[in-house]
């Protein structure tokens, strides 16, 4: 069993008297290709929220690679290589996409509080903005706003911002979440081919992509964890069919819930 | 620009009426603390009124409206020219002042304000200034820039001697108008169907809307009642803080602190800072003249830095 | 730099071309001495639209790259001007010395107050913004043995202008000091430039576009906009001095609202965020200005107003960047 990575040791956020996380502990293993499902309002976008400081945990900690980071900020987990994607795209909207990995990569390599030199001054920087283009498919809309961009090329360019800040630790919230079938497969790829040492935390409905590439699963409900275990043990566990399925479907197999949104 | 306040030009007459109305040296003090109490509700309250309207308008439209001193102004005009020229006895012009603001106000939120809504703020406080710009230099215009001065009812001048303290007669009449009003306020928003509707817009206009709210309209008699009470702040106050064009100028940093600092999700919070902020000045104007609205300023920033939603806004409000 | 455009990526070149000089750029930075060159009687006008350039450029850092709305940004302005002006009568007439005192003393006064607008809505910053400059005002107001008070700080007399090129006394014509003014906002202008086009500057305008992804990239937002803040009151404060010291005095009015008022229009009509807007509208303003002012001197706020109320209804994007009209792809 190797080391955990990323782990929380019962988390809790509770907004007013409702628990959206509760007593939660997960651990991430190192290398992992870890999936959280559960059903709409299970509480996995506040758990990413938590992991990457967004909000402030009610009780419980966060310790990556066994140190405490729950008092972090944001942009500190983001240094310490815990970057995120949002379900709904969190883009700069009056930058081009060349820009904004640009940054990134910038604030990757150390050099975003450079005020002197021009941002294309660096070769390596541009370089590996050349590289993230070309695996999304962005090259061609490389200095186009992003606001004037089809949904599919923005979610590209969501992961791939995600991608130039080079993760540790990638969360991934929905990455495939409204993107056309000929594009899922690709990010999916895009994704498989991270270095091994890359820990993925997955949030998908999509089952089939859940099973083909998750090896571990999570199953969130309520806020709490319902179950966990490797990936054949939860596709064939009656219970999570249950929660996804309610109490009266019998046996049949399905193609997992059918998302609300997203 | 001079920032006035309460006791700008009446300062000095102020402390001289004080210390006059004091008696004998031991009592002299509580009777000046009780005086200036008196007085700091009287603004306070006043402040109130005038601000109300604005907190209800940004909570509900989410509107920076920098001009809400304009219908403020509008209704100390509308006072001051029926008192002067037509001889309308002052209580009368109180109720008439109200009627005329808000309807200036429900015209130009048809018209003007409704496009608006969904703008950034940048475009909203641009916007206001330049409203109060030109309803300030319009009045010059057709006024002129003096002070105007109502000579309110014999019934409503002097004082009430209690005591040592003197209570002003027309400070009193402010107050329990004011009061009137706010419990008037409090009750129509929380026993009419109105005030439900409008509690409702206030906390998602959207959700609102999909519940069949018609939000327009909402937004509408909102605007134009809290316009309307700007214009009876304007009227009641034209004796205690002046009348002249730049009025709206002089005072929107007032109204404004009410707002921030009271929070706009609820009535009550207004209105404490509204009395907060009143006591304040002028008991600040009395033992420090010399540092003037500086305090008031600093006190605003202390709060707002310590506490950014207002000293009483829920969490997650706007 | 780099070697031959064919070894580039698309990339690579990209961000290149993004730094490069425009020809209207150049253009800009010529006709500044031109202007000067050209239009010796002009030379007070020049030098009072040249100080309102430089006070909205500053402004175009917060509001236009970092997207800080401020109601109080005379406050810089005013304590660039003061501190100028005190600085000169009590400890040295030295110009560059005093508006290097002055700058130093407007960051100063920017990154302290900088604090106080990183929490909360537009609103409370709006207030806090306004706040401060009304403290500033009374301030002046009641020190008046420091400030002159009311009446203002008169009777500043500057020392020669030393340069390279020889020492230049200021002239009653404003030949030298309209000079000076131009080229202190040249050089303002050539440092934002570098700044805006530099990771520095990409990343305000992240955090003026999204705040949460700026920091879910590693930004750290808040020590950012302290810097950025800090910055804009250096140039606002550099501006403040140069008006007191080319005119000699400074008064109150410089804290005073209608200037933050002015120099958000100012910045609007030229357009916000390409780091030129404060220049073309400075230029436009002023010319606007003196134009109506000679047809109605004591109503000028008027057509100020309606002016303002227009352009908000019409739309600032329609004001904004004319070439972008017959650029594809944009709005």
């Amino acid at each position: 069993m190797s080391a955990a990575v990323l782990e929380t040791v019962a988390l809790r956020k509770r907004f007013g008297g409702i628990s959206a996380t509760d007593d939660v502990s997960l651990r991430l293993a190192h290398g992992a290709r870890h999936a959280l499902i559960g059903p709409n309002g299970a509480g996995k976008t506040t758990l990413i929220n938590l992991l990457t400081g967004v909000l402030a945990p009610t009780a419980g900690t966060i310790l990556l690679d066994g140190a405490d980071i729950t008092g972090l900020s944001v942009h500190a987990r983001v240094r310490l290589g815990i970057v995120r994607t949002f379900q709904i795209n969190q883009l700069f909207a009056a930058l081009t996409p060349l820009s904004s990995l640009a940054l990134a990569v910038s604030v990757q390599r150390g050099g975003s509080a450079g005020w002197w030199k021009p941002i294309g001054a660096d070769a390596a920087v541009a370089a590996e903005c050349q590289g993230l283009l070309e695996r999304f498919r962005l090259a061609d809309v490389m200095d186009q706003p992003v606001a004037s961009l089809a949904y599919g090329k923005r979610r590209l360019l969501e992961i791939a911002t995600a991608l130039a800040c080079k993760p540790r630790v990638l969360l991934l919230d929905e990455p495939v979440a409204g993107v056309p079938e000929g594009d899922r497969q690709e990010i999916f790829e895009a994704i498989d081919a991270l270095p091994a040492d890359v820990s993925i935390l997955l949030i998908e409905h999509d089952m089939d992509l859940v099973f083909n590439f998750a090896r571990q699963v999570t199953v969130l409900v309520n806020g709490a964890v319902f179950a966990e275990g490797d990936v054949a043990a939860i596709a064939g566990d009656p219970r999570v069919k249950a929660v996804y399925l309610g109490e009266d479907e019998t046996g049949a197999e399905t193609a997992g819930p059918a998302p609300a949104h997203g | 620009m001079e920032t006035a306040s309460y006791a700008s030009l009446r300062g000095h007459e102020r402390s001289r009426r004080i210390a006059s109305a004091s008696g004998s040296a031991p009592t002299s003090i509580a009777a000046t603390l009780l005086t200036l109490l008196f007085d700091g509700i009287a603004y306070g309250m006043l402040l109130f009124v005038l601000a109300v309207g604005l907190a209800v308008t940004l909570g509900l439209m989410n509107f920076i409206n920098l001009a809400h001193g304009a219908f403020a102004m509008a209704g100390g005009y509308i006072t001051v020219l029926l008192m002067n020229r037509a001889g309308v006895p002052f209580v009368a012009c109180l109720p008439l002042a109200f009627i005329g603001t808000a309807l200036l106000g429900a015209l130009l939120e048809r018209t003007l304000y409704r496009p608006m809504y969904a703008r950034p703020h940048l475009d909203q406080v641009l916007f206001s200034i330049g409203l109060v710009f030109m309803a300030v230099t319009a009045v010059d215009y057709v006024v002129g820039s003096m002070q105007q001065n109502i000579t309110l009812p014999p019934w409503l001048q002097g004082r009430l001697p209690i005591e040592a303290v003197g209570i002003g007669k027309y400070r009193l009449f402010i107050i329990v108008i004011c009061s009137a009003l706010t419990v008037l306020l409090q009750w129509v928003l929380s026993r009419t169907r109105f005030g439900s509707r409008l509690r409702a817009a206030v906390d998602d206009p959207r959700v609102a809307g999909g519940l069949g709210l018609d939000v327009n309209r909402i937004f509408l008699l909102t605007f134009a009642v809290g316009s309307g009470l700007a214009g009876l702040g304007g009227a009641l106050g034209a004796e205690v803080l002046g009348l002249d064009p730049t009025f709206p100028l002089k005072f929107m940093i007032y109204f404004l602190i009410v707002v921030s600092v009271g929070g706009t999700t609820t009535i009550t919070g207004p209105l404490v800072a509204a009395l907060l902020l009143g006591i304040a000045d002028v008991a600040g104007k009395y033992y420090v003249p010399t540092l003037g609205a500086f305090i008031v300023y600093c006190l605003m920033i202390a709060i707002l830095t310590l506490r950014p939603q207002g000293l009483f806004a829920r969490a997650g409000s706007r | 730099m780099t070697g031959s455009d064919e070894a580039l990526s698309p990339a690579a070149r990209s961000l290149l071309r993004a730094g490069r000089w425009r020809w209207w750029e150049l253009a800009l930075f010529a006709a500044l001495p031109l202007a000067w060159l050209l239009l010796p009687r002009q030379s007070l006008l020049i030098n009072e639209i040249a100080i309102v350039a430089l006070f909205a450029v500053s402004l175009d850092l917060i509001l236009g790259y970092a997207g800080i709305v401020s109601l109080g940004h005379a406050a810089f302005f005013g304590f660039g001007a003061y501190a100028a002006a005190i600085f000169a009568k009590d400890t040295l007439a030295d110009p560059l010395v005093g508006l290097a005192v002055a700058i130093g003393a407007s960051a100063l006064l920017g990154a302290a107050t900088s604090l106080l607008i990183l929490r909360g809505t537009d609103l409370t910053r709006l207030m806090v913004t306004l706040g401060v400059a009304s403290v500033l005002y009374e301030l002046a107001n009641k020190l008046d043995t420091l400030t002159g008070g009311a009446d203002g700080l008169r009777g500043v007399v500057m020392g020669p202008l030393v340069t390279p090129f020889g020492a230049f006394e200021f002239d009653l014509s404003g030949r030298v000091g309209c000079a000076y003014s131009l080229a202190v906002l040249a050089v303002a202008l050539l440092v934002a430039r570098r700044i805006v086009h530099s990771p520095f500057g990409i990343s305000l305008q992240a955090l003026r576009d999204n705040r949460l992804r700026a920091a879910s990239i590693g930004l750290a937002v808040r020590r950012r906009l302290v810097a950025v803040y800090t910055i804009a009151a250096a140039v606002a404060g550099a501006a403040g001095a140069l008006l007191a010291q080319t005119s000699g005095f400074a008064s109150l009015d410089v804290f005073d609202f209608h200037r933050s008022a002015e120099v958000l229009l100012v910045l609007v009509i030229g357009g916000t965020g390409y780091l030129y807007g404060g220049v073309f509208g400075a230029i436009v303003f002023q010319l606007l200005h003196d134009v109506v002012s000679a047809w109605t001197p004591q109503y000028w706020n008027f057509w100020l107003g309606l002016f303002l109320v227009v352009l908000v209804l019409v739309g600032r994007e329609r004001f904004v960047r004319p070439w972008t009209w017959f650029r594809r792809g944009r709005r």
